[in-house]
């Protein structure tokens, strides 16, 4: 994907414009209004913590209006923004994987009786989550999760069910922060596919919002929004190309580059820097690692099965037989990279990153997979 | 590092010790001075086994890697030992690593560029086989005592009792 | 998005862990343990049965995750013959509290079974050519129930040639099946142990040593190993140096497992899940890294 994507390419390229909508600012209040109503819980970035993360709201009040994130290696503050756009720069903190992938979920619990044990499975309403205000990473991420957890034999039915349930509202990202490189692992600015709404936010000459469905359900929900079709001044203003990002992915062959350099000293030099302390692995919205938990009741004879949230940089993830195979941190830092960005097309036909880049703004050392993945892959001098 | 260097060297070299001078002078034909920084792989189990080496000063360990323990020592050679015998014998592929422990000071020697020697000059490769079979067997006598586990408690009795 | 679900309705209920397409993957079923024999000093085999229904039909190479209550679930190879439909039967190594809890389930008492899972041994594929399995301590397990096909079947095969080495003559397992084995028609069966004792008389020496032994045709064996990765790499090398192609050489590797369904990400060797494209792996995938460090 080029490095500078142009909205307007897509304006052009035979979508039918007489379903897009412009709905005004003190309108679009009724977007959230009748998803409550359809029974969602509306999830959009919130500032909180001094962070904009993901999080329930009841109105677009909760929304960071008038805050930015400034976003480096190692860095995230937040800053106030002019301008009064409702959707800021780049994604917020958090994904959708933490509402669609919970951390910590109880597979069973299981009772000793007289012929052997019962097991029994819970059965909790499933929540049907409406997120309004994510980017195309994070859809990005979601299909890549979809093609992990139900794309093979074995589904997680769990994961299965609550993105099943989900209405995803995408905005379009006008303004990446520095750490996005999303354009050149082919995961945005613009989500092309994949959403119910799109939205794309235009503050010149009165604060409106074109939208646009990208299914039935986004149409059906578009339907109840009083709107108008889209003058010109207003595909004009929304076709504006999307600010250039300073940072990508190397391209040509990076996956089989890295995993000829296996041996590669830029390891060790990494390893030094990295604490292991999974931050990336938390905040990754393509990180799908978990491990099992057994506990015991206070009862006898009752236990229960947990799935729990895992990371490839703990000591504790690649133990047999008495040690860990990956003992060191440069094995650890290294099957992370060349799980995410080589083996993955192996496994799933596709990279595992989206370019969202908060394993770099969160990376406590300030380690940039971008810089990593091209100090590995470089030709040897 | 010149000719003249080197081939002092190979003749204070123990392995060498008491090669003829014109043996050495066909020898020296495939050397090159080498020095290792500590951690560094002179050879790696799998890899084609094209060279040898005469350690001149520092430790090297011998060792094969395990997923679950790591690598587990086999052997240290240091000053005065050779490394490597895979490039006589087919397929030339070295079966285990050698890591330098310290800075480690070396020779190396083409294997291909002996071999060809060898097969032209069969004196030399006689010479050198029956160095090589020298240091094989005190490996293969030392390797034999330590799976014997001298130092160990015994789990069955030794000999039968009366 | 699809539209799985009427909107505009009130919440839609769906259960998480409903079925699709069979029963949850990672629901264990009772199964209950009719049989414990001691087979050495550190290893068990279990016997084990449904409580209700029938066992899954399980292909050579395949595992279990086996759940002890409360304590901990492990992915334990089968090591029975897949032709017998009432019994399931594991050989276990006690090594840590997980497995001295699934060794000393008492008989009668009810264990969790998942599974079968996991890439077999390519019993199918190699019909018509000479077997070559090659077993190093408990990796004798995982092989057996080939063993017990090609014997049932024993026209599909050439040669079958069993080399099996172990730490100590006390390490053996199935020592009376191996002798068994040995007397049929075309089948040999070399042992040999690192430390011999004083009243072992058989072969002494790494199981690499049995190579020189038996007459190869490399051109129609496929050659099956299972054993400690450093024993499997160098029989690789003794296969190789005999003629054994990488396509013709199988390793049943293995690593950390959670799930045993190829979703948690821990079994990861490379690109490949041991859980799902293995165990059992042919050397061609598995030769560029095998001799990594830490892969």
């Amino acid at each position: 994907m080029e490095s500078t994507p142009t909205v307007a390419a897509q304006v052009t390229d035979g979508r039918d414009d007489r379903r897009r909508q412009v709905v005004r600012r003190a309108d679009l209040d009724s977007l959230v209004i009748t998803l409550k109503a359809r029974g969602f819980e509306v999830i959009a970035p919130v500032r909180r913590d001094g962070a904009i993360v993901l999080a329930a709201i009841d109105s677009l009040a909760a929304l960071p209006r008038g805050w930015a994130a400034d976003q480096e290696p190692g860095r995230y503050r937040l800053r106030p923004a002019a301008g009064g756009a409702l959707f800021g720069p780049g994604p917020a903190a958090t994904s959708c994987r933490a509402f669609l992938r919970p951390a910590s979920e109880r597979l069973f619990a299981a009772r000793r009786s007289g012929s052997g044990f019962q097991v029994e499975t819970d059965d909790p309403p499933v929540p049907r989550y409406a997120f309004v205000g994510i980017r195309a990473c994070d859809l990005a991420a979601v299909a890549r999760l979809d093609r992990v957890l139900k794309g093979d034999r074995f589904h997680d039915t769990a994961y299965q069910a609550r993105r099943d349930a989900a209405f995803f509202a995408v905005v379009d990202c006008r303004e990446p922060a520095s750490t996005c490189f999303c354009a050149s692992v082919g995961g945005g600015p613009v989500a092309a596919a994949g959403y119910d709404l799109r939205i794309t936010e235009i503050t010149e000459e009165g604060h409106r919002f074109l939208l646009e469905p990208g299914s039935a359900a986004g149409a059906d929900i578009l339907a109840t929004l009083p709107g108008i079709p889209p003058d010109d001044a207003t595909l004009r203003a929304a076709g504006r190309p999307a600010a250039p990002q300073a940072r990508s992915l190397p391209a040509d062959g990076l996956a089989g580059r890295l995993c000829a350099a296996a041996e590669h000293p830029r390891w060790q030099a990494t390893a030094a820097r990295c604490l292991a302390c999974a931050n990336c692995t938390m905040v990754c919205p393509t990180c799908f690692c978990t491990t099992v938990e057994d506990t015991s009741g206070l009862l006898p004879d009752q236990a229960a099965r947990w799935r729990r949230a895992d990371s490839c940089f703990t000591l504790g993830f690649s133990y047999i037989h008495g040690g860990s195979v990956r003992a060191t941190i440069a094995a650890r830092y290294r099957q992370w990279l060349l799980h995410k960005l080589a083996t993955w097309h192996d496994q799933f036909g596709t990279t595992g990153c989206v370019g969202c880049g908060r394993c770099i703004a969160w990376c406590p050392a300030g380690i940039d997979i971008t810089e990593e993945a091209r100090a590995v892959a470089a030709a040897p001098g | 590092m010149n000719i003249e260097n080197l081939e002092k060297i190979l003749v204070e070299h123990p392995f060498l010790k008491d090669l003829p001078v014109d043996h050495i002078g066909t020898v020296v034909g495939c050397a090159s001075n080498r020095v290792f920084a500590a951690g560094e792989f002179l050879s790696r189990e799998g890899e084609q086994a094209d060279q040898f080496f005469l350690l001149r000063e520092g430790r090297v360990s011998l060792e094969v890697h395990s997923p679950n323990a790591g690598a587990l020592r086999i052997e240290t050679l240091t000053d005065g030992d050779v490394l490597g015998w895979s490039w006589i014998i087919e397929p030339y592929r070295w079966h285990f690593d050698a890591r330098a422990l310290t800075r480690v000071r070396a020779i190396a020697l083409d294997g291909k560029c002996l071999r060809g020697k060898c097969d032209s000059d069969h004196e030399l490769g006689w010479r050198l086989l029956r160095r090589f079979a020298r240091v094989m067997e005190q490996r293969l006598q030392s390797t034999r005592l330590q799976l014997v586990d001298v130092y160990g408690r015994r789990k069955e009795p030794a000999r039968e009792h009366a | 998005m699809p539209d799985t679900a009427p909107r505009g309705s009130s919440a839609v209920v769906v259960s998480p862990a409903a079925p699709r397409g069979g029963p949850d993957p990672m629901i264990p079923v009772p199964a209950r343990i009719l049989k414990v024999r001691r087979e050495t000093h550190d290893t068990w085999t279990l016997e084990v049965g449904p409580v209700e229904g029938d066992l899954l039909p399980f292909a050579p190479g395949q595992f279990s995750m086996l759940y002890v209550l409360g304590v901990a679930e492990l992915p334990i190879s089968i090591s029975g013959d897949p032709a017998e439909t009432r019994r399931r039967v594991y050989t276990v190594r006690s090594v840590g509290a997980a497995t001295a809890a699934l060794v000393g389930q008492p008989e009668g008492e009810c264990i969790g079974v998942r599974g079968p899972f996991g890439a077999p041994w390519p019993v199918e594929a190699a019909r018509g050519r000479d077997l070559l399995l090659i077993a190093g301590g408990i990796g004798l397990a995982p092989l057996r129930p080939v063993l017990y096909h090609a014997l049932a079947h024993r026209d599909d095969y050439g040669r079958v040639l069993v080399l099996y080495g172990a730490r100590s003559p006390r390490d053996l397992l199935y020592r009376k099946e191996l002798s068994q084995w040995g007397r049929e028609r075309g089948v040999h069966v070399l042992t040999t142990v690192d430390y011999g004792g004083l009243r072992w008389t058989g072969n002494v020496g790494v199981v690499t040593t049995l190579f020189r032994r038996v007459p190869l045709d490399p051109g129609r064996t496929t050659a099956m190993v299972c054993g400690p990765e450093i024993m499997m790499r160098f029989v690789v090398g003794e296969l190789e140096t005999r003629g054994v192609g990488p396509d013709d050489i199988w390793l049943s590797m293995e690593r950390n497992m959670k799930c045993g369904i190829g979703l948690c990400g821990h079994c990861q060797f490379g690109p490949m899940f041991v859980c799902r494209d293995g165990p059992v792996l042919p050397y061609r995938r598995l030769r560029p890294w095998v001799t990594r460090h830490e892969i």
